[in-house]
């Protein structure tokens, strides 16, 4: 057995791995290339995202927009009370000074030296730049979780993206073992008619199954979530097919050792689909998480709003709050990252290690 | 101490008969090896009575019970699989331990019985290792170990040395046999190799397409073969067998084919014109010594062993002629050699394939 992965490979030696030893071949170049535009049509909007949502209203709308989250310096000069915003005035001479601006008025900006605050100047507004620094706009975060129910919203989210994962992970690996490892009449048919539930798409079906929930009383509970999309055909499939690749004899042997089949399933056929339920899982967690349009249908008091819905509350119909969306979304980011960043081992390790010749 | 018994065994897969009417009793204690060519039945048979297969017809019986209904976890049997079938995610201990867990046992016992097997087949000191990181026959003892410590009714193999090379298969057929030797229950071992039949059984059962050939110990299946099938299988070279016509002459019958006659006098079952088929072992073929020789040959082909030596001889219109003998033979390709079939140990078999005589004379 070639076994690559006992070699000490450091993050180093992984970026400039090359084809062959010394010169750069075209394929290097090539594969570099196309890797370099991979990460950025992939990782830049994420960035942009970050940086975007530290920028305040106002400088999301700036034109042009600029790469880092910048707030104008305001200056307090003697004789004003509020602080005043800093410019760089060009003079007639040419030279450049640092003036704040008291008022405008027109096209024209009536501006103070901050140094000399007895004497008012008038500046035409062309001639003016504005004095930047770099500056994080963290109140984009802490407003809406203190203004609103925002972590309310996120106690919900985490609660229907933990429960509903665990109930699709139980009934999911369950109709997979019955459909791998049991062999009866039909079974194909059925994994079949599962398969082909996957052809229908969910705004097809969105009106029955919300006369079913709330039929069974469920609007506005967060089961009305959680329940109808735990069974997903996706997940038992994936299962399924990788249940199969487990060897009949380890079956056969926990049977001769006279293992219940709750034990087979439990003890020797879930450990060995680790790595497909690791998948699964995050599979499901990104779903539930990300859903939007069922729980906006079945969840219409705030109290029970999802993180998802309940960022659609800063869009109004007049007035988008960017900034809050923004920044809200990135919230909304991160449990997925650090979900993926944990369980992404899981989905690399086969079944190579089962022991069998 | 177990007797196991099959009755009447028939399987079809759909429309196909896999096995077709085997009646068979598996004494307690006994070791008994099934052999045959692959395709044979030999595997579908183990697992029948394992219960891992439903029979389609007969029945299975386990110390006089009938156990066709009964589940292979409840038939208290303990099998070795050809992949050894560890469990790759847990340890060697674990792997030995998982069926006692599944009979309740308490934990102190169940460590008690892991450690002792352990001790037993000297693998103690890899308890704590994956299966994964065990050599070859390093797993298979650990296989044969989680089948021990449950203390089984009978154990049942499944060709279990046949992913070992061939060093190690020599030594594990060993303590295979001493093992029997110490717990002496009843086994049941599933091979295609007949060397390890003959060196493990204490009866074996010859199968060919579903059917049993023949029943008996070792060296009565390689003394007395019952037909052609079980004279070829069994033996290693295998057997000479030559088609032949019996010819009456003055003194009784002359076995004829081209280039080739033996006189074998009177044998019950057998007519003058009958088409039969002659056998003799490698060992049995004799030089000529003086006196008419049975046929004449020319080596094509030596083997010189050092202690022992083999010629591959070709006769016209005859199969291959392969000739044994002790020691070293000066043979060389392309010498003409004159044969004699030792008359005691010839074995002559009717049109059918059936047995008309082993040891003739003899």
């Amino acid at each position: 057995m070639a076994d690559t992965s006992t070699q000490p490979r450091t993050l180093k030696s992984l970026i400039t791995a090359r084809r062959g030893r010394g010169r750069l071949h075209w394929t290097d170049v090539f594969s570099y290339t196309y890797l370099f535009l991979g990460v950025l049509l992939m990782f830049g909007p994420v960035v942009w995202l970050v940086l975007s949502s530290f920028k305040t209203p106002a400088g999301l709308i700036e034109f042009p927009p600029t790469l880092l989250p910048l707030g104008q310096i305001e200056v307090v000069v003697e004789g004003y009370e509020k602080p005043l915003l800093l410019f760089d005035v060009v003079k007639e001479d040419g030279t450049i000074k640092q003036l704040a601006q008291v008022r405008r008025i027109g096209i024209i900006s009536q501006m103070v030296d901050p140094e000399n605050p007895g004497e008012t100047v008038s500046v035409p507004i062309d001639q003016r730049v504005k004095v930047r620094e770099f500056r994080l706009a963290v109140e984009n975060y802490t407003d809406p979780l203190e203004r609103f129910n925002f972590v309310g919203f996120l106690n919900n989210s985490i609660i229907v993206t933990t429960v509903a994962t665990v109930i699709t992970l139980l009934i999911n690996s369950m109709a997979a073992y019955a459909l791998s490892i049991y062999e009866f009449r039909g079974r194909n048919a059925i994994m079949l008619f599962v398969i082909c539930t996957l052809m229908i798409p969910i705004t097809v079906i969105l009106v029955p199954v919300y006369l079913v929930v709330t039929q069974m009383g469920m609007i506005n509970s967060l089961w009305a979530v959680i329940l109808p999309g735990a069974a997903t055909p996706t997940g038992v499939f994936l299962l399924r097919q990788y249940m199969l690749t487990i060897p009949k004899d380890l079956i056969e042997a926990a049977r001769m050792d006279k293992a219940s089949e709750w034990s087979i399933y439990s003890k020797v056929v879930m450990p060995l689909t680790m790595p497909a339920i690791a998948v699964l899982a995050i599979f499901s967690i990104m779903w539930r998480w990300n859903e939007f349009l069922w729980p906006l249908i079945v969840l219409t008091r705030t109290e029970v709003h999802t993180l998802q819905v309940g960022l659609n509350a800063f869009q109004g119909e007049l007035n988008v709050q960017w900034h809050y969306i923004l920044a809200m979304t990135v919230v909304t980011l991160i449990p997925v990252v650090v979900v993926f960043a944990f369980l992404q081992k899981f989905i690399t390790t086969g079944i190579a290690s089962s022991g069998m010749k | 101490m177990t007797e196991i018994q099959l009755k009447q065994i028939r399987k079809s897969y759909g429309e196909v008969e896999v096995i077709h009417g085997i009646d068979l009793k598996v004494n307690s204690g006994e070791f008994c090896v099934f052999v045959g060519p692959s395709g044979c039945g030999k595997s579908t048979l183990l697992r029948i009575i394992a219960g891992l297969d439903d029979v389609t017809s007969g029945t299975v019986e386990i110390d006089g019970e009938t156990v066709n209904g009964v589940t292979a976890s409840e038939r208290g049997l303990a099998m070795v699989f050809q992949s050894y079938a560890l469990y790759p995610h847990m340890s060697v201990y674990k792997n030995m331990a998982f069926g006692l867990e599944n009979a309740k046992l308490p934990k102190a016992e169940i460590d008690r019985k892991v450690r002792d097997t352990a001790e037993m087949l000297q693998i103690t000191d890899y308890l704590d290792r994956k299966p994964k990181a065990l050599s070859g026959g390093q797993r298979q003892r650990v296989a044969i170990g989680r089948a021990i410590v449950r203390d089984p009714k009978a154990f049942l193999f499944d060709e279990p040395l046949s992913n070992l090379d061939a060093e190690l298969r020599v030594t594990m057929r060993k303590e295979l046999s001493a093992l029997h030797a110490k717990i002496g229950d009843t086994m049941i071992y599933v091979t295609h190799d007949q060397v390890e039949a003959l060196t493990l059984a204490d009866k074996i059962v010859v199968l060919q397409k579903g059917r049993i050939e023949q029943v008996g110990p070792p060296l009565d299946l390689y003394n007395k073969p019952q037909n052609v099938f079980v004279a070829g299988f069994i033996g290693s070279p295998r057997m000479n067998l030559i088609e032949a016509t019996a010819v009456e002459g003055p003194e009784g019958l002359t076995l004829t084919a081209p280039n080739l006659s033996v006189f074998v006098g009177n044998i019950e079952g057998l007519e003058a014109g009958a088409r039969c088929t002659l056998g003799i072992r490698p060992e049995h073929v004799r030089l000529n010594t003086g006196g008419t020789p049975d046929t004449t040959c020319e080596v094509v082909f030596t083997e010189q062993l050092g202690g022992e030596t083999y010629l591959y001889c070709d006769v016209e219109g005859l199969p291959q002629i392969t000739i044994h003998q002790a020691g070293q033979l000066p043979f060389v390709k392309g010498q003409s050699l004159e044969l004699n079939f030792a008359r005691e140990n010839l074995h002559v078999f009717d049109a059918d394939g059936q047995v008309l005589v082993n040891e003739l004379g003899g």
